[in-house]
C-alpha cells in the first residue's frame, strides 16, 4: 500500500476554554516508527486520544487508510497510559490480553480457547508466558507495561497508538519492548508511540513528530531531530529549554 | 407571613439556620477544595448512632449532649474512613459509602431500640434524622449558634494558612505549618458543622448545605476569599428563606426546603455565573468561533512563533 | 412457607441482587453513585404514585428507573461542565431527595407513602401483602418483585459479563474496541436502579446503599478474581441478611438497620482477617516480594 495511511488536517481540541491541539496537521507513512515527542503540557497524549475518538474533536479531521476511525478501528490498536487503569482489578494477565480480543469476539459470546491461546502466545512473546495466571496487582511496573504491549499484539492491528509505553520500566522491559516495535515495523505495520525520554529518540524512531500544541517538525529523524528544532519545539518553557538542551548536547554527540 | 416573622421564638431559629448556613457555607470552601464534598454526607449519616446512643445515655432530649455524641460518632466514622483507606486497597468512595450506610444502619437499629422504650420521645429525635428547626428551643439555639460562630471564627483567623493548606499542602508544610495538625482542627470544624446543622436541617440533606453553596460560588470568582465570603452569604440565605418557607406548612421538615433553596441558587449561578456560568460561556464560544474565522488560518502561525 | 422464611428468602435476595451489582460498581469506582440514586428514587416512586395514584410494582419500578437515570445523566452532564465529579452527585441527589421529601410532605400526605418507610424499610410486614402467581401460588408481593429482578439483573450480568469487566478496568481500551463505554454505563445505572427500588420495601434507600458497596468491598479483600468476587458478594449479602434477620428479631429493633450492620460486621472480620489483603496478612509478610 503507498500513499499515507494516517492523514490528520487542521485538527484542534481543547480542555474547557484551553486549546491544547490546535491546527495539527501531519501524514503517517505505512511502515513507520513515529516518536511524538514535546515538552510537558504539549498534548501528546491528547494527540492520540483526539485521534482515536476519546477526546472530542473541536475542528479538523482525522483519517486512517482514507476512512473515519469508526471504519478503520479494527485496524487499529491502542495502548494507554499505564497509570490509566487500577492494577487492584481482580483478574490475571491473561484475562488482560483476551481483552483485546472482545472487540472481535462480539457482543453475548465469551472468549473461547482459541481466544486464551492468543493471548498465551502474544504473552509469550512479550516474554510474559509465566505470569499469564498472574494476580495484575502481583506484577512490576514493567510487567505491567509487557502485558498491556501483548494485549495491543493480541489485536492484530496495522497500526498501533502507544502513549508513553517507556515510562517507569526496568531496562530489559524497555529492551524487550523496543524490540517488538522494531518487529512491528519489519512486518510493515505502523506505529506512532509518545516518548518523553530525548536521548533515546534517534536509537529509537525512524520518524519523529515535534509536538508543542501543534506540529512544530515531523519528517525523518535524522532530518528533524536536530538542536535548532528541538530547542524551538521547548521553546516556549525556558526552564525545559535549558535541562533538554543539555541532554541533545550529550546525545548529538 | 408577619405574623410569623414577629414570633419572638421563630426569629430566633431564622437567625440560627442562617449562621448555620454561613457557617456550613465556608466550611463547605474548605471541603470543596479538599475535593472531599462527599465526606460530609458520609459523616452526617455517620453522627446517626451517636446522636442515639447520647439519647439512650442521658434519657432527655438535649442538645448539647446530642450534639457530642453525634461528634464521637462522625468522628469514629471518618477515623475509619480513612484507616480502611490508607490500609488496604479499598478506595475512599467505597469507604465512605460503607460507613456512611453502616452507620445509619446501626442508628436505625439503635433508635429502634430508643423509640421502644418508655422515655423514648419519638419525635424529638426523628426530627434529627430530617431536620427540624421549628423544633429548637432557645437553648438548642444558643448552642447552636455559638458553635456555628466558633467555627466562623476559627476559619476567619486562620484564613491564609488554610489558603496554603488546601492549594498545597505540601508547601504549607515546607514553611512551618503542621498538616496533621491541620489535617485535625479541618475534621474537627468539619464535624461540627454537620453536626449542627443536623437539627436543623437533618443527616440525610446535611451534606448539600456544605456542597451547594461552595459550587455555586465557583461560578461567580477566581478569587477564594471571595469564593468563600460568597459561599457564606448563599449558604446564610438559603438557610432562612428555606426555614422561612417550611413555617408555613403545619409539619413541614427544614432541610428540604433549604436544600431546595440552596439548588435554586446553584441553578442561578450554573447560568448566569460570570466565571463559567453557561450563558457567558455560550457567548464567549460565539464570539470566539467569530473570531475563528475571521482569523482563518492566522492564529495558527501566531501561535508557533 | 412461614412468615419468617418470607422474610428471609426476600432479605436474602435483596443480599444476592445488590452483592452482585456491587461488585462492578465499586470496581467501576462508582461506589457513591449508590448513595445517590438510593436517594433519588425516592422522588420517582412518589412521582410514579402521583400520577398513577396508586403503589404498584411496575409503576414504582419505572419511576425509579427513570429517577435513577436523571440522576446518573444529570451527575454526567454536571461534571462534563467542569463541576467536581463528587461535588455533582451532591447536589444532584440532595435536591431531587429534598424535591421527593417536599412532595410527600405537602401533597401526597401521609397515606400511603412515607419517608420514614422509604428509608428504613418495613421488612416486618411484607409477608402480609401477597399476590397470587401461576404454579408458584401465594407469594408476598416484594418477594416477586425482586425475584423478578434478580433474573433480570443475572440475566444482564452474564449476557454482558466482558463489557462490564472491561469498561470497569480499562474504559478507554473499551472506547478504542468501538463498545459503546456510554450506553453501557447507563445501562448499568438502570440495574443499579432497579435493583434499589426493588429492594426499597425490603430494606428501605439506605440499607440499599450498605447491601451494595459493603459486601462487595469486603468479597474484594477475600480474592483477585472477578468471578469469585461475585460469588463471594453474593454470598456475603445473603450471610448479612439472614444474621441481621436473627440480631434484629433477638434484640427486638429494626431488621433492615441490622443487616446493614451486619455487612459492617463482615467487612470489618474481612479487613483484618482476610488472608490475601487483610490487615494481620500484611503485618505478617508486609513486603511482597515480586
Amino acid at each position: 500500500m503507498s500513499g499515507p495511511i494516517v492523514q490528520v488536517e487542521n485538527l484542534s481540541a481543547s480542555y474547557r476554554k484551553n486549546k491544547v491541539l490546535y491546527d495539527v496537521s501531519f501524514e503517517v507513512q505505512p511502515g513507520s516508527l513515529t516518536g511524538i515527542v514535546g515538552p510537558n503540557g504539549a498534548g501528546k497524549s491528547t494527540l492520540i486520544k483526539t485521534m482515536l475518538q476519546l477526546h472530542p474533536i473541536l475542528t479538523g479531521s482525522v483519517t486512517f487508510y482514507g476512512l473515519p476511525f469508526k471504519q478503520a478501528k479494527k485496524r487499529i490498536g491502542y495502548v494507554p497510559q499505564r497509570g490509566s487503569v487500577d492494577w487492584d482489578f481482580p483478574t490475571n494477565a491473561l484475562d488482560v490480553v483476551t481483552m483485546g480480543l472482545y472487540g472481535q469476539i462480539g457482543w453475548f459470546k465469551r472468549p473461547t480457547s482459541r481466544h486464551k491461546q492468543m493471548a498465551y502466545e502474544a504473552l509469550e512473546k512479550m516474554g510474559m508466558a509465566d505470569y499469564a495466571e498472574r494476580q495484575i496487582s502481583q506484577l512490576s511496573g514493567g510487567q505491567q507495561q509487557r502485558v498491556f504491549l501483548a494485549r495491543a499484539l493480541v489485536q492484530n492491528a496495522d497500526l498501533y497508538f502507544m502513549d508513553e509505553p517507556l515510562v517507569g520500566v526496568d531496562a530489559a522491559t524497555e529492551r524487550a519492548i523496543m524490540d517488538i516495535l522494531r518487529e512491528l515495523k519489519a512486518k510493515g505495520k505502523t506505529v506512532m508511540v509518545v516518548h518523553h525520554d530525548l536521548q533515546t529518540v534517534e536509537d529509537y524512531f525512524d520518524h519523529v513528530l515535534l509536538l508543542n500544541r501543534t506540529v512544530l517538525h515531523h519528517g525523518m529523524t535524522e532530518d528533524v531531530f536536530t538542536k535548532e528544532n528541538i530547542a524551538e519545539t521547548y521553546g516556549g518553557n525556558m526552564r525545559w529549554m535549558g535541562e533538554e538542551r543539555h541532554h541533545v548536547v550529550h546525545s548529538v554527540q | 407571613m408577619w405574623s410569623i416573622l414577629s414570633n419572638s421564638n421563630t426569629q430566633w431559629v431564622l437567625f440560627s439556620t442562617m449562621i448555620l448556613g454561613i457557617a456550613a457555607g465556608t466550611i463547605g470552601c474548605l471541603a470543596y477544595w479538599k475535593r472531599q464534598n462527599l465526606m460530609s454526607d458520609a459523616l452526617s449519616h455517620a453522627a446517626l448512632p451517636g446522636v442515639v446512643i447520647a439519647f439512650l445515655l442521658i434519657g432527655e432530649k438535649n442538645l448539647f449532649i446530642l450534639i457530642i455524641g453525634a461528634a464521637m460518632s462522625a468522628l469514629i466514622g471518618a477515623l475509619f474512613i480513612q484507616w480502611i483507606t490508607t490500609s488496604s486497597r479499598i478506595s475512599e468512595d467505597t469507604a465512605m459509602g460503607m460507613v456512611l450506610a453502616v452507620f445509619y444502619g446501626l442508628g436505625i437499629m439503635l433508635l429502634t431500640i430508643a423509640n421502644q422504650s418508655a422515655s423514648g420521645n419519638q419525635s424529638g429525635l426523628d426530627n434529627f434524622i430530617y431536620g427540624q428547626a421549628a423544633a429548637m428551643v432557645r437553648s438548642d439555639v444558643i448552642t447552636m449558634l455559638s458553635l456555628a460562630l466558633f467555627v466562623i471564627f476559627i476559619v476567619f483567623i486562620g484564613f491564609k494558612e488554610w489558603k496554603l493548606y488546601l492549594f498545597d499542602g505540601n508547601f504549607a508544610q515546607g514553611i512551618g505549618l503542621s498538616l496533621n495538625g491541620m489535617n485535625t482542627l479541618y475534621t474537627i470544624v468539619l464535624v461540627i458543622t454537620i453536626v449542627i446543622g443536623i437539627q436543623a436541617v437533618g443527616v440525610i440533606l446535611m451534606a448539600a448545605l456544605l456542597i451547594i453553596p461552595a459550587v455555586s460560588a465557583r461560578y461567580w470568582t477566581h478569587s477564594f476569599r471571595n469564593m468563600l465570603i460568597l459561599s457564606a452569604c448563599l449558604g446564610g440565605l438559603a438557610g432562612a428563606f428555606g426555614t422561612l418557607i417550611s413555617t408555613f406548612g403545619r409539619g413541614w421538615p427544614t432541610g428540604p426546603f433549604i436544600v431546595v433553596v440552596a439548588a435554586g441558587f446553584f441553578i442561578l449561578s450554573l447560568l448566569f455565573g460570570k466565571e463559567k456560568g453557561l450563558l457567558i460561556e455560550y457567548i464567549q464560544f460565539k464570539i470566539y468561533q467569530k473570531e475563528q474565522q475571521a482569523l482563518g488560518n492566522k492564529l495558527g502561525e501566531e501561535g508557533s512563533k | 412457607m412461614s412468615y419468617t422464611a418470607w422474610i428471609i428468602l426476600t432479605a436474602s435476595l435483596v443480599g444476592l441482587s445488590c452483592g452482585i451489582i456491587g461488585v462492578f460498581l465499586i470496581l467501576r469506582k462508582q461506589a457513591m453513585m449508590a448513595d445517590a440514586i438510593s436517594h433519588t428514587v425516592l422522588l420517582g416512586i412518589v412521582l410514579a404514585y402521583l400520577v398513577t395514584k396508586e403503589v404498584s410494582g411496575p409503576s414504582m419500578l419505572i419511576g425509579g428507573i427513570l429517577a435513577g437515570l436523571l440522576t446518573a445523566f444529570l451527575v454526567q452532564w454536571l461534571h462534563s461542565l467542569d463541576v467536581q465529579h463528587d461535588a455533582s452527585m451532591g447536589i444532584v441527589f440532595t435536591t431531587l431527595f429534598a424535591i421527593g421529601v417536599i412532595l410527600i410532605a405537602t401533597s401526597v400526605g401521609n397515606a400511603h407513602l412515607d419517608v420514614q418507610h422509604a428509608l428504613m424499610g418495613e421488612i416486618t410486614f411484607i409477608p402480609f401483602h401477597t399476590i397470587s402467581l401461576p404454579i408458584i401460588g401465594e407469594i408476598p408481593q416484594a418477594t416477586a418483585l425482586l425475584l423478578v429482578v434478580f433474573v433480570i439483573i443475572l440475566f444482564f450480568i452474564i449476557a454482558f459479563y466482558k463489557e462490564w469487566k472491561i469498561t470497569a478496568f480499562d474504559p478507554a481500551l473499551a472506547a478504542s474496541l468501538g463498545l459503546p463505554v456510554l450506553f453501557l454505563h447507563y445501562l448499568f445505572m438502570s440495574l443499579v436502579s432497579i435493583t434499589t427500588v426493588a429492594s426499597f420495601d425490603a430494606v428501605g434507600a439506605i440499607m440499599v446503599v450498605a447491601m451494595l458497596i459493603t459486601p462487595a468491598a469486603s468479597a474484594y479483600l477475600w480474592t483477585d478474581r472477578l468471578f469469585m468476587m461475585l460469588i463471594l458478594s453474593g454470598v456475603f449479602g445473603v450471610v448479612s441478611a439472614v444474621l441481621g434477620y436473627y440480631v434484629a428479631a433477638w434484640i427486638d429493633t429494626s431488621i433492615s438497620g441490622s443487616m446493614a450492620f451486619m455487612t459492617g460486621v463482615i467487612f470489618i472480620i474481612s479487613f483484618i482477617f482476610s488472608p490475601k489483603h487483610g490487615l494481620i496478612a500484611k503485618h505478617v509478610r508486609p513486603v511482597e516480594e515480586i
